[in-house]
């Protein structure tokens, strides 16, 4: 895990896929300057967010000319990027790719759709049933789109498939000016968030968040890298386009680790037990 | 008991967020410029501070619509706004219009009822919008609208009239929210001060007509849409009963005003219900 990220804080346009391919382009030939070795785009980067109707309009398989044109790119470095996926049986998913060496290393397809507030995602896409670690060359990646991160379960997955690093792909969008607090609610929330995975699971937090609006949503930015001590390591502007840059560092993993030995101590299978337990008891969680 | 305060607001980001949101929004759907009415009151004050900022003031045109009854006060703090934001101002008397219009219905005139006068409003509030939508299409401007969410939740406002616009960057802001954004941007002070009113007759002002201050709607309304307290928590914080029943009971009535116009549907596939597109589509 000793490796450059770039995160791309991009403002993807609402269902233009080939506008947007042109822009990751850009970005990678950015990062790539930079000396880069994993770069990472925001959910649904080839697509923007609102989508709605257009979903089924614009989705792509993973075999299409557009997501494999930014696959062929991964040859020069690890990349992540989010698309409206179309499945062979023609379900729709809000997925991420991670691309190396050319090819396709995973699809993550997002498993906790929101779908509340002024969230609709489960009109519109399937849920993934996968929490799987991406063995990289790099090292080892959980993937989590934006909500999976709301459920601590998908981090502590990863955590215990030996990830070194958990990479957030978002398009969080503000919320709550009401306050006399500093920042929005929403991206208050998001910091104590990426700061928790950083600390419970001792792993360094990518979290890429997209910028620009969408009828008058704004996605707010402040894309963030944290230690796996939990401390914030790298922050990018809110509201603008940035490209942030950051060297990992296993060193840091291990001292975190050695310091407090959660991974040791997690205990999986007596969670296993409880769960099953809980699982075959219809009242104990109903109550 | 003592109410709970009216919303905080974070004039900084908001200030940041509303900007952006109109240079972006307007430049995205390929406008450069804008044009709004300037009414004398605080509300169009603050857009056209915000839109000054988003598209610089050479880019912004404020109209002040006066009609024969207003209050010459009004039409003097237009024109400071407008001075004080740099942009571009424009006098469109309206009585002409308006008069022409109300001619058109016998009686109306002369009628001095309440309900005269509110259907008299709403034709000033209609012509003002034919006024603006007309600068849009000469200018290629793009209409902002001013309408605050105080008035929005209780229906405050002329539908197709004041309420018509194509961005609203004031539409999520209460009006004890407006007042601390316009003092952060330094709104003339004498806007800022003045007691919000419609202006469709002398001496009316927004409070005396509601019933109740901004500051007491603006706590109930927070409460009860943004932080979700039910009926019997509002009571609790000290919230009357009549003032719970009566300003549910606006918000209630005046949803058609918040919505496009109901459509029947027939078909598989109806504009808004499953015909489902964002307004930025491609944009």
């Amino acid at each position: 895990m000793d490796c450059l990220a770039a995160l791309c804080q991009m403002r993807p346009v609402l269902g233009d896929a080939d506008k947007n391919l042109a822009a990751h382009h850009q970005w990678l030939d950015r990062a790539l300057e930079a000396g880069a070795d994993l770069v990472i785009f925001p959910e649904l980067s080839l697509h923007g967010y609102f989508l709605r109707d257009l979903t089924q309009e614009v989705a792509l398989k993973i075999g299409d000319p557009i997501v494999q044109e930014l696959v062929a790119r991964s040859k020069d470095c690890s990349i992540v990027f989010g698309f409206a996926e179309e499945s062979d049986d023609h379900c729709f998913f809000n997925s991420v790719v991670f691309a190396e060496d050319g090819k396709v290393l995973q699809v993550h397809r997002k498993v906790h759709l929101p779908d509340y507030g002024i969230f609709e995602e489960g009109r519109y896409f399937a849920a993934g049933r996968e929490i799987e670690t991406v063995h990289s060359k790099l090292g080892k990646f959980g993937l989590l789109i934006c909500e999976d991160a709301w459920h601590l379960s998908g981090g502590w997955l990863h955590f215990l498939q030996g990830a070194d690093a958990m990479i957030l792909p978002s398009a969080s969008p503000a919320r709550g000016i009401d306050t006399d607090e500093p920042e929005l609610t929403s991206q208050n929330a998001w910091r104590t968030l990426t700061a928790a995975h950083a600390l419970f699971f001792q792993s360094w937090v990518l979290h890429c968040n997209r910028v620009g609006f969408e009828d008058g949503t704004m996605f707010w930015g402040g894309s963030c890298v944290h230690s796996p001590f939990g401390e914030m390591a790298a922050l990018a502007h809110e509201q603008d386009e940035e490209l942030l840059l950051f060297q990992l560092d296993s060193k840091r993993t291990r001292r975190a680790r050695l310091m407090s030995p959660l991974r040791r101590d997690a205990q999986p299978d007596l969670i296993r037990l409880h769960l099953a337990r809980l699982l075959q008891d219809p009242d104990a969680l109903n109550n | 008991m003592t109410l709970p305060p009216p919303p905080a607001c974070n004039v900084e980001l908001a200030t940041s967020a509303l900007t952006a949101f109109l240079r972006e929004e307007t430049r995205k759907v390929g406008f450069q410029k804008a044009v709004l009415g300037l009414s004398g009151g605080i509300d169009s004050a603050l857009v056209v501070e915000l839109a000054a900022r988003a598209l610089g003031g050479e880019n912004v045109l404020a109209v002040a619509m006066p009609y024969r009854t207003s209050n010459p006060i009004s039409l003097e703090l237009a024109q400071e706004s407008a001075q004080h934001a740099a942009v571009q101002f424009e006098v469109v008397d309206i009585s002409a219009m308006a008069d022409a219009h109300i001619a058109t219905s016998p009686g109306l005139a002369e009628d001095d009822s309440d309900a005269a006068r509110l259907r008299k409003g709403n034709i000033m509030a209609r012509c003002r919008m034919i006024v603006l939508y007309d600068r849009s299409a000469r200018d290629h401007a793009l209409v902002y609208g001013t309408s605050n969410k105080t008035e929005l939740m209780l229906g405050y406002g002329t539908i197709f009239g004041d309420m018509a616009s194509a961005l609203n960057p004031i539409g999520d802001l209460y009006k004890s929210q407006i007042v601390a954004l316009s003092k952060h941007l330094g709104v003339p002070k004498a806007i800022v001060d003045r007691p919000p009113s419609a202006d469709l007759w002398q001496g009316q002002t927004d409070e005396e007509e509601l019933g109740f201050s901004y500051d007491e709607v603006d706590a109930f309304l927070h409460h009860s849409i943004d932080r979700r307290y039910t009926r019997e928590e509002l009571l609790q914080l000290g919230f009357t009963e009549t003032a719970v029943n009566s300003l549910s009971r606006r918000v209630q009535i005046n949803q058609y005003k918040r919505r496009p116009p109901v459509i029947a549907k027939l078909a598989n596939r109806t504009v808004n219900l499953d015909y489902r597109y964002a307004r930025d589509w491609g944009s």
